[in-house]
C-alpha cells in the first residue's frame, strides 16, 4: 500500500481553514506587540482605506444611481414610489454597503496586500526580519489586519452615503420626486441600531475575514512568480465566498 | 533558562554543533554532523552547491530547525529555545542573506537603521551618524537616500552588509557576501571583515566558494560534502589537496568523491541513443 496520501479537495481545505484560524489566533497574540508600529497601522489604515475611496465611492453612486432607477420603476407599477428613499436606504445599510464594499475590497486592497506580503516572503524580506529579531506578524501582518478592521466599515459607510446620493440624483433630480417625501419617508423608516448598526458590524466581520484571507495567503505562498499569483487570485475567490456566507450567518442572527 | 537550553562550553567556542541530521525533500543534508565553531574568529565554510551549506546557517540561527541534533550558541541550545528566547539570541546575530534581503520600501538609509530603530531608541543624531558610519565603512555614504531598486547586485550587498554589522553583533554570518562585488569592493570587504574581527572580536562566519578571498581572510575552514564535514583546517593546509575531498573541491576537477553532474538517468537513454546504430 502506498504510503503517500492522495490528494483530497475536502481534507486540504479542511486544513487550510485550520491553518487560517491558528494563523487568526497568531495574529490576535501579535496586536499588543504590534502597537509599537502604530505609524506602520496608519500608514495601513491610508493604503487600504484612503487609496480604495476613488473606487468605493465611483462604485457606491452608481449603484445608487441604479438602485434609484430600478426601484422608481418597480414601486411606480403599485403607486408606491414614495418609498424610493426608505428602499434604496434600507438595501444599502443592511445588505449592499457592506457586502459591495467587501467585494470591492477583497479586489482593491485584498490583493494588494497579498502580493506585497508574498513578495516579501519571495524575497527573503520576511526571513530578513526574523533574523533581525522583528517579528513579522507583529510589523507587517497585525497592522494590516486592524486597518482592514477599521477601513471597512468607514469605506462601507461612504459606499452608502454616495448610493444614497445617487438614488437621489436619480428619483428627485431626474424623475421629479418630492424631495421631501424622499428624505422624511427615509429617516422615519431607517432604524439607526437595527439597520445602520447592524451593517457597520457586519463591515467590521467583513473587514477581519478579508484581510485575514489576504494576510494568510501572502504570508504562507510559495515563493515564486506562480505562487504569488495564485495566491492573489485565491484572496479574491476565498474572500468572496466567505463575505457572502457570512452575510447570510449574520443576517440570519441579526434579523 | 533550564540545563537543557545551557550546556557548559568552552569559552573559546562560539558554537558547537552536534549530531546534527537533517533530511530535506527526501535527500540526506547532514547526517550526524559535528562542529566547532571558535569564538572571535573567522571561520569559512565551504561545499559544493547544494551541499547544505546555508540549510546550517538557517540551523545555527534557529530559522529551520534539525531532524536529530543539538547546536548550541553562546552556550544556548537553539533547538530548545522559545520564540522570545530566540529572538533575544538573533539580536546579538548579524546576518547576511545570499540574496540581500533589503526592505524594499526603505531607502538605503532606513535599512541600515531599520534594527537600531526596532530595538533601541537613540537620539536620531546618534542613529544618523552610527548608520552613515556603517555606510562609510562599506562604501555607500552617498548612496543613503537611494532605494534598493536604484542599486546594483553587489551594491545591495553592500547595503545589506552594512545592516548586518550595523549592532556590532557577536556573531556575523555571511551568506555567499562577496558575488556580484567588483575587485575593489571586493578588497576592501575582505579589510572590513578582517577589521571587524581584529577590533571587535566579532566571531564571522563566511559561506562562499571564491578560495583566493577566503583564503586573505579565514583562520579555518569547513569543507562539507555529502552529508559530512569532509575536511577541516587551515586555509594553507586545505589547499594543498591531501585528501580526495579537497584535492578535487580546490583544484575543481569534475571527476573525484564530489559528483559534477546531479543524479540522472543514462545520458544515452536519455537522448533516445541506445540501439540507435543496431
Amino acid at each position: 500500500m502506498s504510503a503517500v496520501r492522495k490528494p483530497s479537495y475536502l481534507t486540504d481545505g479542511i486544513a487550510q481553514i485550520g491553518a487560517c484560524s491558528l494563523f487568526l489566533l497568531r495574529i490576535l497574540a501579535a496586536v499588543p506587540r504590534s502597537l509599537r508600529h502604530f505609524r506602520e497601522t496608519v500608514r495601513q489604515i491610508w493604503f487600504v482605506g484612503a487609496m480604495s475611496l476613488t473606487i468605493i465611492m465611483t462604485c457606491g453612486l452608481f449603484v445608487g444611481m441604479v438602485l434609484g432607477l430600478q426601484l422608481y420603476y418597480v414601486l411606480s407599477i403599485f403607486g408606491g414610489t414614495a418609498a424610493l428613499g426608505t428602499v434604496v436606504s434600507l438595501s444599502l445599510y443592511r445588505e449592499l454597503g457592506p457586502v459591495v464594499t467587501a467585494l470591492l475590497f477583497a479586489g482593491r486592497a485584498g490583493t494588494s496586500i497579498t502580493a506585497e506580503i508574498g513578495l516579501m516572503r519571495a524575497t527573503d524580506q520576511i526571513s530578513a526580519m526574523e533574523m533581525m529579531a522583528v517579528d513579522p506578524l507583529a510589523y507587517v501582518v497585525a497592522p494590516r489586519f486592524i486597518a482592514g478592521l477599521i477601513a471597512m466599515p468607514l469605506l462601507a459607510c461612504v459606499f452608502n452615503a454616495l448610493g444614497i446620493f445617487g438614488a437621489h440624483l436619480v428619483g428627485v433630480s431626474w424623475l421629479g420626486l418630492d424631495n421631501g417625501t424622499f428624505w422624511s419617508n427615509m429617516t422615519s423608516s431607517v432604524d439607526v441600531w437595527k439597520d445602520v448598526v447592524n451593517g457597520v458590524w457586519k463591515s467590521v466581520a467583513f473587514g477581519a475575514i478579508c484581510t485575514l484571507i489576504a494576510t494568510f495567503q501572502g504570508y504562507t505562498t510559495a515563493p515564486t512568480s506562480e505562487g504569488v499569483a495564485y495566491a492573489t487570485t485565491r484572496t479574491v475567490v476565498f474572500s468572496s465566498i466567505a463575505t457572502l456566507a457570512l452575510d447570510f450567518v449574520m443576517t440570519a442572527f441579526l434579523m | 533558562m533550564n540545563e537543557e537550553q545551557r550546556a557548559p562550553i568552552a569559552d573559546d567556542v562560539l558554537i558547537r554543533v552536534r549530531g546534527l541530521s537533517t533530511v530535506l525533500n527526501g535527500k540526506t543534508i547532514f547526517d550526524k554532523v559535528d562542529l566547532d565553531i571558535p569564538r572571535g574568529k573567522i571561520t569559512a565554510v565551504m561545499g559544493p552547491s547544494g551541499t547544505g551549506k546555508t540549510t546550517l546557517m538557517r540551523h545555527i540561527t534557529g530559522q529551520l530547525a534539525p531532524d536529530a541534533g543539538e547546536i548550541f550558541v553562546d552556550g544556548q541550545n537553539v533547538v530548545r529555545l522559545d520564540r522570545a528566547q530566540l529572538f533575544a539570541l538573533r539580536e546579538k546575530v548579524g546576518y547576511l542573506f545570499q540574496n540581500s534581503a533589503l526592505l524594499t520600501d526603505f531607502s538605503v538609509f532606513e535599512n541600515v537603521a531599520f534594527p537600531l530603530r526596532q530595538h533601541l531608541s537613540l537620539p536620531e543624531v546618534v542613529l544618523r551618524n552610527l548608520v552613515l558610519t556603517k555606510l562609510q565603512a562599506v562604501g555607500l555614504r552617498g548612496a543613503a537616500d537611494l532605494m534598493p531598486h536604484e542599486l546594483s547586485g553587489g551594491m545591495m550587498r553592500r547595503v545589506a552588509l552594512a545592516r548586518a554589522i550595523v549592532r556590532d553583533p557577536m556573531l556575523i554570518i555571511y551568506d555567499e557576501p562577496f558575488v556580484g562585488l567588483d575587485p575593489i569592493a571586493l578588497n576592501q570587504i575582505l579589510k572590513l571583515i578582517r577589521t571587524l574581527n581584529e577590533t571587535l572580536g566579532i566571531t564571522s562566519i563566511l559561506v562562499a566558494h571564491e578560495l583566493a578571498a577566503i583564503s586573505r581572510v579565514a583562520d579555518s575552514i569547513f569543507l562539507i560534502a555529502g552529508g559530512k564535514i569532509a575536511a577541516h583546517g587551515k586555509p594553507a593546509e586545505l589547499e594543498r589537496g591531501e585528501t580526495p575531498w579537497t584535492k578535487q573541491f580546490f583544484s575543481g576537477e569534475a571527476d573525484g568523491p564530489v559528483p559534477f553532474q546531479y543524479p540522472a538517468p543514462d545520458y544515452a537513454a536519455q537522448l533516445g541513443l541506445t540501439g540507435a546504430r543496431a
